[in-house]
């Protein structure tokens, strides 16, 4: 299941600056793992050592905040990894 | 107490003379700073005198760029630890000198804990060290919290030193008020190789202490005896606990170390065992609490320190808004206080722990990174000194360039 991803700014360094991207998975999990994949070094800036999203990193899952990785993403949701309004 | 400490020395390497003044080089040269802000890296350019300085950059804008280090032993590599206000920490690695930048494949990470349980996770690399010269490409990092890693591959992929990391791990356990936070995390900082032997570390850590591996990480030992802790431990000297927020040894005598703590300016000699407090002797009204401290490469009893305000609340300013570097040429029997320069009134600046320097010429120049994000050198060994650049972010970190 091909998933549209849309990113903001601050990890466009790792999509050579593509504001959206693809990947697959049927989890959050999985689809970082795919993104990891396709786009080297992202997953770590917005997913630490112990899978906990950064703290002021979110995502949303058909524009639902999620901070589970184990969330399940259904066919046609697209998934934005945004910074947050704080974050220094 | 003496005798232990000689017994689990390095072995088989002479120990280097201790001269109160090695021979003195003249040396000049062109001098960059390499400079890390709160909000990016930057280069300070001087010409051959050490006179007029270019400011360059910034590079990695927006990063809080903690440590920028030229591995003095290729004087190519570069490593670069960066955090931003929303991304996870990361190590960017230069092999040209720093025109082109790469990050690390595996930055410094601590193991996925079992399921079930909480782990820890790096939330900035700290401090940056080029290892050992008969280990080329090896590298070692502190970061927050509390943890030691290296790379083998000239900082491109990092692995945790396990002993170190269960040895701090285990002393928490046991008393976890002892390894507690800072202001800015649990800090691992000041890791120095003994220059004669590569298996001979020191690593401290904010709040912690002093440690030492003598068998190339395999074991570590406190070194912190003599060192106090703040008045409301119980216990005034403990095994650790204690704060050093910069720690150097003297490259004209290895077995010397200096450090500036949370609790006043000690120096160790090795074969004494014993810390010896020598901020003591530093005005009253000014007292003997700082972050930085530097020591002279051709003289061991020649050490700097950069005071701040460490009463009541902690204000961490210049006392009385003063600011003034204090120059002990005796070990730390008498200091002379130096101040040509600086603001004579309200200057509230300090000076973070990596944030002041020497370069090896003769004189020696000194530089100083304020939080006020200025840099401020003197080319008369601290007698005087000029505002070189201002307006800067906060300054993090310093490292000297010899051209």
């Amino acid at each position: 299941m091909t998933i549209k991803v849309h990113l903001s700014s601050h990890v466009r360094s790792y999509t050579a600056g593509k504001p959206m991207v693809e990947a697959e998975g049927g989890t959050l999990k999985d689809l970082m793992t795919d993104l990891e994949r396709r786009h080297p070094g992202l997953r770590f800036r917005v997913i630490d050592e112990q899978d906990r999203i950064r703290p002021h990193m979110n995502f949303f899952v058909g524009g639902v905040l999620v901070r589970d990785l184990g969330h399940p993403i259904a066919p046609g949701e697209a998934v934005h990894i945004l910074g947050a309004l704080s974050g220094g | 107490m003496t005798q232990r400490v000689r017994k689990g020395m390095p072995k088989g390497k002479p120990r280097a003379k201790a001269t109160k003044k090695a021979s003195r080089v003249t040396k000049a040269g062109r001098v960059d700073l390499l400079l890390g802000t709160v909000k990016g890296a930057f280069t300070l350019k001087g010409d051959a005198g050490r006179r007029t300085w270019k400011l360059e950059g910034p590079h990695f804008l927006g990063c809080e760029c903690n440590h920028w280090v030229l591995d003095w032993r290729d004087r190519r590599t570069m490593l670069l630890a960066a955090v931003t206000g929303h991304l996870g920490p990361t190590v960017y690695r230069s092999t040209d000198g720093g025109k082109k930048w790469t990050e690390a494949t595996k930055p410094p990470a601590f193991p996925k804990a079992p399921e079930g349980q909480t782990g820890p996770a790096v939330s900035r690399t700290f401090y940056l060290a080029p290892g050992h010269e008969s280990q080329p490409g090896v590298w070692w990092a502190g970061t927050v919290p509390h943890a030691l890693f290296r790379s083998e591959g000239g900082g491109a992929n990092w692995e945790p030193v396990h002993t170190f990391n269960r040895y701090i791990a285990g002393l928490k356990e046991k008393n976890a008020m002892y390894l507690s936070e800072t202001p800015g995390g649990a800090i691992t900082h000041s890791i120095i190789i003994d220059p004669r032997d590569a298996g001979h570390m020191y690593v401290s850590l904010s709040t912690g202490g002093t440690f030492e591996t003598t068998n190339g990480t395999k074991s570590w030992r406190a070194l912190n005896e003599g060192v106090s802790v703040v008045d409301f431990f119980p216990d005034p000297f403990p095994e650790y606990g204690q704060d050093p927020h910069c720690v150097v040894m003297s490259k004209a005598n290895p077995d010397r170390l200096y450090q500036q703590n949370h609790c006043g300016v000690y120096r160790l000699d090795r074969a004494l065992a014993k810390w010896e407090r020598i901020g003591k002797q530093l005005p009253p009204k000014v007292g003997d609490i700082g972050f930085p401290v530097v020591t002279h490469p051709r003289d061991q009893d020649t050490v700097w320190v950069f005071p701040m305000d460490g009463t009541a609340v902690w204000p961490r300013t210049s006392p009385g808004g003063k600011p003034a570097i204090f120059r002990s040429s005796n070990g730390g029997r008498t200091w002379t206080r130096l101040a040509k320069g600086f603001p004579a009134n309200q200057g509230w600046f300090t000076v973070f722990r990596q944030a002041m320097k020497s370069d090896t010429q003769d004189p020696l120049g000194l530089y100083v990174g304020t939080t006020s994000g200025e840099i401020w050198t003197s080319r008369d060994e601290g007698e005087s000194w000029k505002m070189a650049a201002a307006h800067m972010p906060r300054i993090l970190s310093i490292e000297v360039v010899e051209r």
